[in-house]
């Protein structure tokens, strides 16, 4: 069986964004950028599945500019076997980015595609569900265990209420969630092996999708700040407060 | 405009999160219409009825959506976004499971997270954990949005709309629900509690949360958690507050032991009133908290307690 993972480059998650002046968008320029942390948990089920000898090979997919081989050597380093490359100047919108997946699904064919949850930029959490619906491959969202037996898959998903198992026909979709593993750090041999790994490149035109505009931006501007408020001496002083300034006890 | 809005629910008994999607959908303003899907939920047929602002409520009950699996939801919303301009859900887990489907199905976008209606083609939703906020038009005939319920107050029950049955049953046959791990409690839910209080890394242990529930007791509060209390198994995932978890906006959030990393601000700075309860006196939790309070959580707490 063979795995496919997908793996979004992203701001690292410890920056602290800064909105543009202009108020087009998010300051990127000399910003650190990394794997999308829920990615990172993709790509170390997809090897732990290999590892398990569940599946044979680990195809590695990312959608965007050159600079995404990036993170496509590191997941290569983490122990892919291989990685598609799929050629996108402009930030797509999740639906193009899950119709140009679909395309890689129907030609490597894989009995399971990890996704994350969620991409810490856009916080769209859309992309997997969205490529389930194209392709009729049924989903586990938010998954903190998957359990492959055959032609079924048991996943363990975190909901509001607690923790929720479905049973899946395979082939599946999974996003996965924080506590679905940790992920491991690559090693310096594995960074040098993975520089000989394969790494495919394709267009959109080659995988035949027509991207369609859906949204326009209009704006992106900076929060309201939260002013900080006051240090409080003791518990007494913050009893206090809370009662008789804030309100908010009885 | 003529919206749709997908309830949530448990078979028995209507989650506010569709009260407020509710508000949001009347934000938009036109008709609203209701959909109850579920097996032998007719008594949150009634219950949805009620809700002010809304004015048909199509019931499609049957065992098929028993558990909402997204692969039986999708087809039948589909079926009923003939003629809609606009389909919201909350944007709990349940609706950011189901509804991009939804869109994919429709080839439109879904436009995730909203927290204000500007009109009925532009809207608000934050991006990079709330760092910033985007206002983005839609270009789609049919625009497909989840709601972030802390955004919108809960409408009334003061209606009486129409209950409509829908017959088509959609059994995709991909999936079926085995099981359940609820965490059973007395306290509110988080995501609707006027009080919360959430312990983190310096909580040491789960059986020191202990000191935070005789709190919640006294305050009617919820009991949330950061990731890393999560992680370390000090309580369940339920309990996470935070970009990646629930989006909380109470009166009172009290946090403790917390140091504030943007991933929770982001689930939690909407508050009202933020207290912080730190032994370190530099933690970023402060920049963000009304009342801060550099002391070693396990007197503090406590005395808190006691003071009550
Ligand atoms: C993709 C991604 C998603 C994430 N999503 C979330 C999310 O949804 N929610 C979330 O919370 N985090 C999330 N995180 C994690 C986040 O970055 C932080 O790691 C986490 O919030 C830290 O939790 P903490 O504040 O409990 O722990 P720490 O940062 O370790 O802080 C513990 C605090 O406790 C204080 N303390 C210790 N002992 C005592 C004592 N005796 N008395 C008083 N104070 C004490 C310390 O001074 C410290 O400030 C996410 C991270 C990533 C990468
Ligand atoms: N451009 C992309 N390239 C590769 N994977 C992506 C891309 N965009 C989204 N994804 C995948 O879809 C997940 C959810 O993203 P989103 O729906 O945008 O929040 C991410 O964690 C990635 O695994």
């Amino acid at each position: 069986m063979k795995v496919l993972v997908t793996v979004k480059r992203v701001i690292d998650y410890n920056v602290k964004v800064r909105v543009k002046s202009d108020n087009s968008g998010v300051d990127l320029n000399n910003v650190k950028m990394a794997m999308n942390p829920f990615c990172e948990i993709a790509v170390e089920e997809a090897i732990r599945l290999k590892e398990a000898g569940i599946a044979t090979e680990v195809v590695a997919v990312s959608v965007g500019e050159k600079s995404c081989q990036e993170q496509l050597r590191t997941a290569l380093a983490l122990g892919a076997d291989r990685a598609i490359h799929v050629e996108a100047e402009q930030e797509l919108e999740s639906l193009n980015v899950a119709k140009l997946l679909a395309k890689v699904v129907e030609a490597e064919q894989p009995g399971i595609v990890i996704l994350g949850k969620q991409a810490i930029d856009t916080d769209n959490n859309q992309t997997g569900q969205m490529l389930s619906a194209l392709t009729g491959m049924a989903q586990g969202t938010f998954a903190s265990n998957i359990e492959i037996k055959d032609d079924k898959a048991l996943v363990t998903r975190e909901v509001d209420g607690g923790l929720q198992t479905i049973e899946l026909a395979m082939p599946i979709i999974a996003t996965t969630d924080l506590r679905l593993n940790e992920p491991r750090y690559a090693s310096l041999p594995n960074i040098m092996k993975a520089k000989r790994k394969p790494l495919e490149t394709k267009t959109v035109e080659e995988l035949g999708v027509t991207i369609k505009e859906h949204t326009k931006l209009l704006s992106v501007t900076p929060p309201e700040e939260r002013q900080a408020g006051i240090k409080v001496a003791d518990v007494a002083e913050l009893v206090d407060k809370l009662k008789n300034e804030a309100k908010v006890i009885g | 405009m003529s919206i749709l809005v997908i309830a949530e629910h448990d078979n028995d008994t209507l989650k506010s999160a569709t009260l407020n999607t509710v508000t949001a959908a009347a934000a938009i303003g036109g008709d609203v219409a209701v959909l109850v899907a579920g097996s032998d939920c007719q008594a949150v047929a009634q219950e949805a009825a009620k809700i002010s602002g809304v004015s048909q409520v199509i019931v499609a009950d049957n065992v098929a959506y028993a558990n909402q699996l997204a692969e039986n939801m999708q087809p039948l919303i589909v079926e009923l976004a003939a003629g809609k301009t606009h389909i919201l859900a909350p944007a709990t887990t349940s609706g950011k499971n189901i509804m991009p489907g939804v869109a994919a199905l429709l080839d439109v976008a879904q436009i995730s997270e909203v927290t204000k209606i500007e009109s009925a083609d532009v809207f608000e939703r934050p991006i990079y954990a709330g760092n910033a906020l985007a206002k983005v038009q839609s270009l789609d005939s049919v625009k497909v949005l989840t709601v972030r319920t802390t955004a919108f107050e809960e409408a009334a029950l003061e209606g009486s709309a129409a209950v409509e049955a829908h017959g088509a049953a959609h059994d995709a046959g991909k999936s079926s629900y085995i099981g359940e791990e609820v965490v059973e409690s007395e306290r509110p839910e988080l995501t609707a509690a006027k009080v919360i209080i959430s312990g983190g890394r310096g909580m040491g242990n789960g059986e020191n949360f202990s000191i935070l529930e005789a709190v919640a007791d006294k305050l009617g509060a919820a009991v949330g958690a950061s990731r890393a209390a999560v992680d370390a198994g000090f309580v369940s995932n339920d309990m996470q507050v935070g970009q990646t978890g629930k989006i909380v906006a109470p009166e009172l959030y009290i946090a403790v032991g917390i140091s504030g990393a943007i991933q929770h601000l982001a689930g939690m700075k909407d508050s009202k009133v933020i207290v912080a309860i730190n032994k370190d006196d530099e933690a970023p939790i402060f920049s963000v908290a009304d009342y801060g309070l550099v002391a070693d959580l396990f007197e503090a707490v406590p005395e808190f307690e006691s003071n009550l």
